[in-house]
């Protein structure tokens, strides 16, 4: 076997937590006071306990382990999905391999030319123009000005906005400025890759096309780590992940073992936080989903989607509320859209309750489901709550039939037979 | 090529053909600093003469007209223009290079290069001014050479004055790694810095001349700031006055270098970890 890409062992990384701090020289001054009269500061800040005795770091609860005990390998060529929720570790993971901190203890070895992509357009000037900014990006991350010369007419026409390339880039529209920024990215050329979910910018075609040339760049035989939460990303363009949670890094495993661990993990927080208290939510806010439920109706025997969603406008224009239903393995089922529906107006009442019924013919096979949800007016999130319900489908008889069914279909569908002989 | 990353690493070891790697990027953060400051401003670059040339005719009027400070015999504009200019290299470089971690943290969050690329390319923004103030500063210089009567003679060491505006960068350098290190901790520092500038600034024979120090410890605490030699030498350079020996000399060399090696040795070891401490 070759030499590994990336190679980690008991990598680390310890943060200080901020609560009492010597963040200023005065508390600098106050810390060696107390220090010098043979007092624990921290006691003497918080004015509890014996204060003659110091307190051990863990026990002040000080410090936090971002990350604990890392250790695996990436071979060349290998393409890995690195996935967990939201403070779980990953971003400390990749901070550590792009260096831009140092662990507290462990090292990595990484063999090739690196690259690392933690956002698109880092250290864009808006003064500049975008040809400028291109110079700027590209030897931000590494790249000579020799390489950028040779490809900038590539990085240009990838970005698709030419006749404003020597415009300032404070005069773009979000969307030119991400397609220049991701069309630099693209062009970076690496053998290895760290990524952060750098692909869920621009509108679904400019997507496709990152995820696209993220694909080839796979395809050609490079090493690549990708953070991510977008699970379809991952399946699609990793072999192997590495789930990771409370700061610790999982074994590499087959990515689909890795995206059902995440899963699970996403199912047992989604059924404690409520979606009206879930913090971790995009869009501006001008509307807000605050309740939502999926319910097994007994009397109609079919599912039926709840919403309820409040906001300080008088209308809802150009009103769009979707909702993704996913399997536990990241699998998207169906798209549930009120702007695909002949019934509903334009515009919906700005805060109000929406009641979906899903067709009694057709029901969820047994498991768990995650719903995404997101309300759009026009163009613009208004709000986007990611797994935001759970449901589970009980293991019974469906329709009248006369058992379960054993197959791991996704749906079940009413259905008569007619067999007759020939 | 292998990347290592380990805990705990020296803090003595600086890698410096990684940052000749970075050269282009270097020159980018220049660039980048000389064209945004002058977009979208009426006088552009016009701002970097205004600037001293406001604070050299108010020194006049102040110092030399009113309070009649002694100028060693030479013309007081001159002689503030002088210490203007030179000074503001040095202070721009310091408050610029200070800044660089600071004021860089939406880029050094985000990727890696080595820092030390930051610091170095406000010492040669500030270049770029010093080239813009010198040349103001020579106008003047022949104006009052060829067209006035006065006691100015240039000396021959004026052919060395490029490695004093080296050591007056290298100086700027130095300072500037002192405060990016210690502001990116404490915070409290930036608030006084503009303050502490200003007292250095008076406290550098600037308005005044080193000639006018006569008491022993007053002089020892004068020759301690490695400024005053580089100020009082290039004013000599220009015009043949001032207050100078190669013991002043060398002791004004001697704190530049090691306040520009424990600057790198600071800036070094803070560089590693500070994204976690902002």
């Amino acid at each position: 076997m070759s030499e590994p890409a990336i190679s980690v062992r008991g990598l680390s990384k310890r943060y200080h937590l901020g609560t009492i701090g010597r963040h200023t020289l005065a508390d600098e001054f106050h810390y060696l006071w107390c220090r010098l009269r043979g007092r624990d500061p921290f006691q003497e800040l918080l004015g509890v306990g014996d204060r003659r005795r110091r307190l051990s770091p863990e026990e002040r609860q000080e410090w936090f382990w971002a990350l604990r005990d890392a250790s695996f390998d990436v071979q060349p060529g290998e393409v890995v999905g690195v996935i967990g929720r939201n403070g779980a570790g990953k971003s400390t993971l990749l901070k550590l391999l792009t260096r831009i901190t140092e662990p507290t203890s462990g090292e990595a070895v990484i063999d090739g030319r690196v690259a690392s992509l933690l956002e698109v357009g880092t250290g864009f000037h808006p003064e500049l123009t975008g040809r400028e900014n291109i110079y700027m990006n590209g030897t931000i991350l590494g790249m000579k000005k020799r390489e950028i010369d040779a490809k900038l007419d590539e990085i240009v026409a990838f970005s698709e906005i030419e006749p404003f390339i020597d415009t300032p880039v404070k005069r773009y529209s979000s969307g030119m400025y991400v397609r220049l920024a991701f069309s630099v990215a693209a062009h970076l050329d690496p053998e290895i890759l760290l990524v952060d979910e750098v692909l869920a910018v621009g509108d679904a075609a400019f997507q496709k096309k990152c995820l696209g040339k993220m694909g080839d760049v796979a395809r050609a035989g490079r090493t690549v780590l990708f953070v991510s939460h977008n699970m379809a990303g991952v399946k699609m363009l990793c072999s192997t992940g590495l789930f990771v949670e409370g700061g610790r890094v999982s074994e590499k495993m087959p990515v689909d073992e890795a995206v059902e661990r995440y899963m699970a993990s996403v199912v047992e927080e989604g059924q404690q936080v409520p979606v009206a208290q879930r913090t971790d939510r995009r869009g501006s806010g001008r509307v807000r989903i605050v309740g939502l439920d999926m319910v097994f109706e007994e009397a109609r025997q079919g599912w039926t989607a709840r919403v309820e969603y409040v906001s300080d406008q008088d209308r809802w224009k150009q009103a769009a509320l979707r909702m993704t239903i996913k399997r536990s393995s990241g699998e998207v089922l169906t798209r549930l859209d009120s702007t695909l529906m002949p019934e509903l107006p334009d515009d919906l009442p700005a805060s109000g309750r929406a009641t979906i019924e899903l067709s009694p013919d057709v029901q969820f096979a047994p498991g768990d489901y995650l719903i995404d949800i997101w309300c759009q007016s026009g163009q613009e999130m208004l709000d986007r709550v990611g797994d935001a319900c759970v449901f589970s489908v009980p293991d019974r008889v469906p329709f009248d039939w006369k058992g379960k069914s054993g197959s791991k279909a996704a749906w079940l569908v009413r259905q008569r037979w007619r067999v007759e002989s020939r | 090529m292998k990347t290592y990353i380990k805990a705990n690493q020296p803090w003595w070891r600086i890698d410096l053909r990684e940052i000749w790697e970075y050269r282009d990027l270097l020159r980018m953060l220049v660039r980048r600093d000389l064209t945004a400051v002058y977009k979208q401003t009426l006088l552009g670059p016009l701002w970097f003469i205004i600037q001293p040339l406001v604070t050299t005719v108010i020194f006049t009027i102040i110092f030399g007209q009113v309070a009649k400070v002694p100028t060693d015999g030479i013309p007081q504009f001159i002689f503030y223009m002088s210490g203007t200019v030179l000074w503001n290299y040095f202070s721009g470089c310091m408050t610029q290079a200070g800044n660089s971690l600071v004021g860089n943290m939406h880029v050094l969050t985000k990727v890696y290069f080595p820092r030390l690329v930051m610091p170095l390319s406000s010492v040669v923004t500030n270049l770029a001014h010093l080239a813009l103030n010198f040349t103001m500063f020579l106008g003047f210089y022949l104006f009052f050479l060829f067209a006035r009567d006065t006691a100015m003679v240039p000396q021959w060491s004026l052919l060395a004055f490029p490695l004093l505006v080296l050591q007056c960068a290298l100086l700027g350098l130095a300072l500037g790694l002192w405060i990016a290190g210690l502001t990116t901790k404490y915070r409290d520092l930036s608030f006084a810095l503009p303050f502490l500038t200003q007292v250095w600034m008076f406290m550098t024979p600037i308005v005044w001349p080193a000639s006018q120090v006569q008491n022993p410890a007053l002089q020892w605490l004068l020759w301690l700031n490695p400024m005053a030699f580089v100020v009082e030498c290039g004013r000599w350079m220009f015009t043949g006055a001032g207050t100078l020996s190669w013991a002043v000399g060398g002791l004004s060399v001697g704190m530049t270098a090691i306040l520009l090696a424990t600057g790198l040795l600071l800036f070094n070891r803070v560089q590693r970890n500070f994204v976690d401490t902002i």
